[in-house]
């Protein structure tokens, strides 16, 4: 049985209806017309489809639509404020760490729900939040660079509040 | 002095990858866009006895089922014996058979299994050695082993005299090197949409590679002239010579001229891994023969190809293969017997080097183990051997602005290796 589904979407509330089999992924590429989310698998293994659902970074192709009633989602699409990018898209930019750029929306969510978590990593540790993020253009040490940079302050400092920790 | 080199150049396009604002093929979609499905050959090898689309033309949402029929031209690829849809017999797991159109994902798969097909499963091979037996089952009417030029089942490259330089050898070393099949994986799986502009023109966004190959490629299969065809290409999600081969276009046009109706055709992550063409197998029998001064008098290569069962880029791959697999070494002496053999897998595309580089890595391990029979460093023997200016290739072709020497003395230098005082003087030049 479909359902209407109120959550909130890069700081706006949306309403939209969803099928009970429906992904996340599904409702926001499909039904809201948002493809900033990629679809690489479709089975939890790539991390392109990562968005960031109160405050943590999932995959959204393996949540089911109805269960973020209510909740936060934020996508790449919501970050950077006053036509600033977010200090992650700058040092991914700067850093060139995107070849193809398909990996690189989700890298974004995956990397900047991490440093919300741990503002002061290891580069270990940098590698372990990325882990879940394939890429196939085999950019993955410019990422890590780019998002030890960005703790260490070299682009600033990371946005508080209603961009991703609603 | 250099305004880009050793600096950090952020790319011209990369505020769209990191916004998410990039648009790829598989983010495209139109109003009105029916979805496409294939039904794929479940067995290596299957004969098809007959096919009946009625049952499934019938449900609701449904828009076109088509089979080999209803395909204008049914042969493609650069050498065009690939099928669209496949015809009597399937020749490998996979190969699309039935498409339909549909409203969405979940019409389109239920008019896939409504369609009635009376299927065999045939004898199939997949090593490529057992392929090439006398009695090993035929996985191509015309048999396993391509002829070229209409005449032979090998290619040949000659030079000199191989058995003279066996003899002149101080030792024969030999090595039989093979590398597996490999999927380019790119992140976003293969997408086309396809549709009919208000003139009437057929438009396929398309994640091909090679735009101009898959117009002529396409138009041929539709049978619409060039001016009745426009491909749209695009940022695409990673190809890495995957995209050189057609797995969606094809399709997805062929609906949209049926349904008058947008396409759209893009294959599940499993779709892309399976079926989709691949780097091809291959083997390399390698025997060298060698001075102990460390100069090679003679190299002969029997190089196999396994192309899977269509020829596809696999052609194309083995003719560079040959040509380049005696190495970056002045080599009076050599002969290259290259065959490509049918095998029931997915065909042979390009990948990253077009059977270039695979043979790169059987010669350098081949090269290597040289230098270990007669005792020098793995740099010596390269340097001993290396092609200098003004030199013919191993087909003949004069060699310019030769540096293969001063790239190994540098490597040797960034390695920390310090070379004997008379490698550190030679010279391409
Ligand atoms: S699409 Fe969700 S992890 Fe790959
Ligand atoms: S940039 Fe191409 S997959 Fe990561």
């Amino acid at each position: 049985m479909s359902k209407v589904l109120k959550f909130v979407l890069n700081g706006m509330p949306v309403k939209v209806v969803a099928e009970p089999q429906e992904t996340l992924l599904q409702v926001l590429r499909e039904k809201l017309s948002l493809t900033s989310p990629k679809c690489g698998c479709n089975h939890g293994d790539c991390g392109s489809c990562t968005v960031i659902l109160n405050g943590k970074a999932v995959k959204s192709c393996m949540i089911i639509a109805l269960t973020v009633e209510g909740k936060s989602v934020v996508t790449v699409d919501g970050l950077g404020t006053d036509g600033k990018l977010h200090p992650v898209q700058q040092a991914f930019h700067e850093y060139g760490a995107p070849q193809c750029g398909y990996c690189t929306p989700g890298m974004v969510m995956a990397a900047t729900a991490f440093l919300n978590e741990n503002p002061n990593p290891s580069y270990d540790e940098v590698k372990d939040a990325l882990a879940g993020n394939l890429c196939r253009c085999g950019g993955y040490q410019k990422y890590v660079d780019a998002v030890m940079a960005v703790a260490k302050g070299e682009f600033g400092p990371i946005p508080k509040g209603s961009d991703v920790d609603v | 002095m250099f305004k880009s080199v050793g600096k950090r150049v952020p790319r011209f396009d990369g505020i769209g990858h990191v916004t998410g604002k990039t648009v790829y093929p598989s983010d495209l979609s139109m109003p009105g866009m029916l979805v496409c499905k294939t039904l794929r050959s479940p067995y290596h090898c299957t004969r098809i006895h007959f096919i009946d689309t009625t049952e499934a033309e019938k449900v609701p949402g449904v828009y076109s089922v088509i089979t080999h029929k209803d395909v204008p031209h049914n042969l493609f690829s650069m050498v065009p014996d690939h099928h669209v849809l496949a015809e009597d017999i399937a020749r490998y797991k996979g190969q699309n058979i039935v498409a339909v159109a549909a409203v969405d994902k979940s019409t389109a798969l239920k008019a896939l299994s409504k369609v009635k097909i009376e299927m065999e499963e045939l004898p199939y091979v997949i090593d490529p050695v057992e392929a090439m037996k006398e009695d090993a089952p035929k996985v191509r009417p015309e048999g396993n082993l391509r002829v070229f030029d209409d005449v032979d089942t090998v290619r040949r490259i000659r030079r000199g005299d191989v058995e003279k330089g066996f003899a002149e050898a101080d030792y024969i070393v030999e090595g039989e090197y093979w590398t597996p099949n490999q999927e380019h994986a790119p992140i976003e799986t293969t997408a086309s949409l396809a549709y009919l502009d208000g003139n009437g023109k057929l438009v396929i966004h398309s994640k091909t590679q090679g735009l101009y190959f898959t117009l002529g490629d396409l138009s041929n299969v539709f049978q619409l002239p060039l001016n009745k065809l426009k491909m749209v290409g695009a940022t695409i999600g990673g190809a890495f010579g995957g995209q050189n081969s057609i797995h969606t276009d094809h399709i997805a046009g062929v609906l949209a001229l049926k349904t008058g109706k947008p396409v759209k055709f893009h294959l599940t992550r499993e779709e892309e891994m399976m079926y989709t063409t691949i780097r091809s197998a291959w083997r390399f029998k390698i025997k060298d023969g060698i001075k102990k001064d460390g100069k090679i008098t003679a190299r002969y290569v029997d190089v196999l190809e396994d192309c899977g069962a269509y020829t596809e880029l696999g052609l194309y791959a083995l003719e560079k293969n040959v040509n380049y697999i005696g190495g970056a070494n002045k080599i009076e002496n050599l002969a290259i017997d290259g065959r490509l053999v049918y095998t029931n897998k997915m065909p042979s595309g390009s990948m990253r080097g077009f059977g270039v580089n695979i043979g790169q890595y059987a010669e350098q391990v081949q090269t290597d183990k040289l230098a270990r029979k007669i005792g020098i460093s793995p740099f010596e023997i390269r340097l001993n051997n290396a092609f200098k200016e003004g030199d013919e290739n191993h087909v003949g072709n004069p060699l310019v602005a030769v540096s293969g020497i001063e790239t190994l003395q540098k490597v040797a230098k960034m390695a920390g290796v310090e070379l004997p005082k008379e490698y550190q003087e030679m010279s391409s030049k």
